[in-house]
């Protein structure tokens, strides 16, 4: 008996758990169903995403998605230098107190929000004590992004964090000791070096935030859809299972071919880091 | 200073709603906006909660199981593909990503699909397949880098000095990779309590998960027992990682 | 005349107010020397450079480069450059970029550097290399964009933190040749760390031997060889026969239950000291007519010459010779009065 007969069963259950339902998903977003039981192929699901309605969704979500990247970017890259660097004592508890509410129910932390933002929620309490006029916070596109931001902005301060901070202090030292100042050194080295770190990040942001459809739900109240939204639809409550496979569809070879791409550029990487050793 | 400030701004902004959120489980009044004096009694009506406690029951329920069993299933895999050739491991690998990479939402829907074509109707059994599904990927990913640490002439001595391979496998390798399997383990619990897309599009009528209730529950009229519960569980994970936390520090002392 | 390049006074390091890390160390390196820091692992001397380097501030005491106080000067404002230990290149730099570094820094024109960076390149023998990855290139190569790196800003002093620690033997060799020539070649100081006492003897002017943060001796490496100060210096620099003997009187020491005559004076009369003799200074006669008489315990042959132990009652002597008597034969060794080196105890 091979040794490699000891993954067979995986195979098995791979091939039953992932590869036919990936199969299934192509499948129904290319065939019909009529009433009387006919099956026949169709490109008219497909077409469907690319309807103005639904373009405009897509765009929002991209758009939304895109948004939230930056500003996990902006905020984000900031708090993961600084972390590295060597401002506070204590740093491995603010890294563990950054980690603790992700291993929080990432629902109970996008209905904490709820709390917060609804008409007479706490920011519009301290409104009206400041004398100024209540804004309908909740069910806007801003209340989404804040959402988004929220559950999202650790994903991308980790993994620039982790790249940052196993820069060789002796990089630091010999850029200092050929005369480099400290915006300097940030600039031609640690901004360069933390490059990877913002590639993940990116991704690690991009993919959930395009995706969501719980968020755009509690904070956005179904007045702004996004993709997920309308896959949820599809499958849970018009059950048009062929439209909404289709739009799966497309939503995966995008996802797909982003990672590839991101992945392609990480192991060119890699292999020149394996040259060293 | 001024890094200090923006970090702590940062945290704040992190910290606020789940301090909060927790303030208001204590608090008497029905209405969020007013604070109507302390107060247990959301924290009783949690317990008093059939729907919360089944709900609880079932996540680790679930949980315990998937997690299980996709640890059983990806550590005999991590050993399978540790010794195909760079081809076939490729191919597997490579499929052993999918659900890795893939939105949950598509993860879930197409796991919905296969339920109903296979005829098997939707509920905790389906719950567990989903999970099993999604947590076998990260045993895996756990498990190989330590089977590749491993010397490969582990094998062949043991081999050679007349082992069996079951012999082997559980007296030569599984002390070697157990951290392995262990993280891989605990990663998978957490991945499943965490997990509420996939639950959501495989569960079936009436069997919910802590997620999927709250979602229910929040799209609907928000009850304070929520924050209760959301209180409570931040406190556990809390503490749960201070002592993963502190336990791996001693081991560094000792190491 | 000699110039002072950088002095180190009365300079003290202590980490988190725990033990001394340097104790009080004091010397003087002149211009356009090649200085060694010797000593094994431990003993501080990555310490002392990191302090002229500007990376330690010292706990106490003061650093001087051309006699101007430099304690409180941050790294990028010292005229000198380090060459790290692991080399520590940029990675995502190629090996011009690298070079041009430091210039770029100071800003200045394409033109300069590219000059600068050509003949950097030239002189440390890696031109055409320009546009490679540093993480394609072998450890001597890196070794060599590393240095190439540090003096291109054209440095006053160049530290190097045993920089060939990661090479092999035979390219370790090459290097201490190259490096010599570079130093040579551009008239810099160079202050050099190792552990590595050969290396240490072939290229400096002047060493100093470190142990746990003192200064044990300071002088050319001829001094250190042959005029070890301790019985520590002796035995870090070559191997050593250390006795302990009584100086009966100035110009005679007992030691093996014998008078011998030495040439040392100064030590008082009937004081304990250690006698210290280089295996390459006893001769071999035959059996009875050495000062010592011992049985041969071991011959291992060495390429130039034998290595014997011989037991003369007790003490195993290391002896170095051409010739060899047979293995569990007696023989006979003398020593001459200039090679017997007396040191006092150390506490």
């Amino acid at each position: 008996m091979k040794k490699s007969m000891a993954a067979f069963h995986y195979i098995v259950w791979m091939v039953i758990f992932t590869v036919v339902p990936m199969l299934l998903i192509l499948g129904y977003s290319l065939i019909e169903v009529t009433d009387n039981g006919v099956i026949h192929l169709t490109l008219d699901y497909i077409r469907k995403c690319f309807e103005p309605i639904y373009l405009q969704i897509i765009a929002f979500s991209f758009y939304t998605a895109i948004l939230c990247t930056a500003l996990c970017l902006v905020i984000g890259y900031p708090i993961a230098i600084i972390l590295a660097g060597d401002s506070f004592k204590h740093k491995n508890t603010l890294i563990f107190l950054l980690l603790a509410p992700m291993w929080m129910n990432f629902l109970l932390r996008t209905y904490s929000w709820l709390t917060l933002l609804e008409r007479n929620g706490l920011i519009n309490r301290l409104l009206t004590l400041l004398g100024l006029p209540n804004h309908s916070i909740l069910y806007t596109t801003g209340s989404v992004m804040l959402g988004m931001v929220y559950n999202f902005l650790p994903f991308m301060i980790l993994p620039i964090y982790s790249v940052v901070s196993k820069i060789d202090s002796n990089l630091i030292e010999a850029a200092n000791d050929l005369g480099a100042s400290k915006w300097n050194i940030f600039r031609k080295i640690t901004l360069p070096m933390s490059i990877q770190g913002v590639f993940s990040g990116i991704v690690m942001v991009f993919m959930p935030a395009v995706t969501t459809f719980v968020i755009t739900r509690l904070l956005g109240g179904g007045q702004k859809e996004m993709i997920g939204n309308v896959i949820e639809q599809q499958f849970i409550v018009s059950g048009d299972w062929s439209f909404g496979s289709a739009l799966s569809a497309l939503l995966m070879v995008v996802i797909l071919v982003c990672i590839s791409f991101s992945n392609r550029k990480g192991t060119a990487e890699k292999g020149e880091r394996g040259a060293l050793i | 200073m001024l890094k200090k400030a923006y970090v702590y701004i940062v945290f704040i902004f992190l910290y606020a709603p789940i301090v909060i959120l927790a303030l208001y489980s204590f608090n008497d009044a029905r209405s969020r906006g007013s604070w109507g004096g302390f107060t247990l009694k959301w924290y009783v009506a949690l317990l008093n909660d059939k729907s919360i406690i089944q709900a609880l029951i079932t996540t680790i329920a679930v949980a315990l199981i998937a997690s299980i069993i996709a640890t059983v299933i990806g550590t005999f895999a991590a050993l399978g593909i540790y010794f195909m050739s760079q081809k076939a491991r490729n191919w597997v690998m490579n499929i052993t990503y999918i659900p890795v990479l893939n939105p949950d939402i598509v993860t879930g829907v197409s796991l919905m699909l296969l339920f109903i074509f296979m005829r098997i109707p939707a509920g905790f059994m389906t719950l567990v397949l989903a999970h099993i599904t999604f947590n076998v990927p990260y045993v895996i990913l756990s498990v190989m880098p330590k089977l590749n640490q491993l010397n490969p002439h582990l094998f062949e001595a043991s081999e050679d000095l007349g082992a069996s391979m079951i012999y082997t496998f559980f007296r030569v390798i599984l002390p070697e990779i157990r951290a392995g399997i262990v993280t891989g383990f605990l990663l998978a619990v957490t991945l499943s309590i965490d997990d509420f897309v996939v639950s959501f599009f495989t569960k079936g009528a009436g069997v919910n998960t802590l997620s999927v209730l709250i979602y229910a529950m929040a799209r609907k009229n928000v009850s304070p027992a929520i924050n209760a519960l959301s209180t409570v569980m931040f406190v556990i994970v809390l503490l749960m990682l201070i002592i993963v936390n502190k336990r791996t520090k001693n081991e560094e002392i000792l190491n | 005349m000699k110039q002072e390049a950088i002095r180190l006074e009365n300079v003290t390091k202590s980490f988190d107010g725990i033990e001394d890390v340097l104790y009080s160390v004091s010397m003087t390196v002149e211009k356009n020397e090649f200085f060694t820091l010797l000593g094994p692992s431990g003993c501080g001397k990555t310490t002392i450079l990191r302090i002229i380097g500007g990376f330690e501030k010292p706990t106490d005491g003061n650093v001087f480069f051309d006699g101007k106080k430099i304690n409180d000067l941050p790294p990028n404002k010292r005229k000198l450059n380090t060459v790290f230990q692991r080399y520590a290149l940029f990675p995502h730099m190629n090996v011009y970029e690298n070079i041009a570094f430091g210039l770029r820094v100071q800003k200045t024109d394409d033109a300069t550097i590219d000059a600068r960076v050509t003949e950097m390149l030239e002189l440390v023998e890696l031109s055409g290399y320009e546009k490679r990855a540093v993480t394609s290139l072998s450890g001597g190569q890196q070794q060599r964009v590393a240095i190439a790196r540090a003096l291109a800003v054209k440095p006053e002093v160049l530290l190097l933190d045993e920089p060939l620690g990661a090479l092999d033997l035979k390219m370790r060799k090459e290097m201490q040749i190259e490096l010599k020539k570079i130093q040579r070649c551009l008239g810099i100081t160079f202050i050099y760390v190792t552990h590595d006492q050969e290396e240490a003897l072939t290229m400096s002017d002047k060493i100093v031997v470190l142990k746990n943060g003192v200064i044990q001796q300071m002088g050319t490496p001829i001094d250190i060889y042959n005029e070890p100060e301790n019985a520590f210096v002796a035995d870090f620099i070559g191997e050593s026969n250390i006795l302990s003997g009584t100086m009966v009187h100035d110009k005679l020491v007992n030691f093996m239950e014998r008078d011998f005559v030495c040439v040392d004076s100064g030590f008082g009369e009937n004081k304990p000291v250690e006698v210290v003799i280089r295996p390459e200074d006893i001769k071999i006669v035959p059996p009875d007519d050495g000062m010592l008489k011992g049985k041969v315990e071991s011959i291992t042959f060495k390429g130039v010459h034998y290595e014997m132990i011989i037991d003369a009652k007790g003490y195993k002597w290391m002896v170095h010779s051409t010739m060899h008597p047979l293995q569990g034969a007696d023989a006979g060794m003398d020593i001459l009065p200039d090679d017997i080196h007396i040191m006092e105890v150390q506490h």
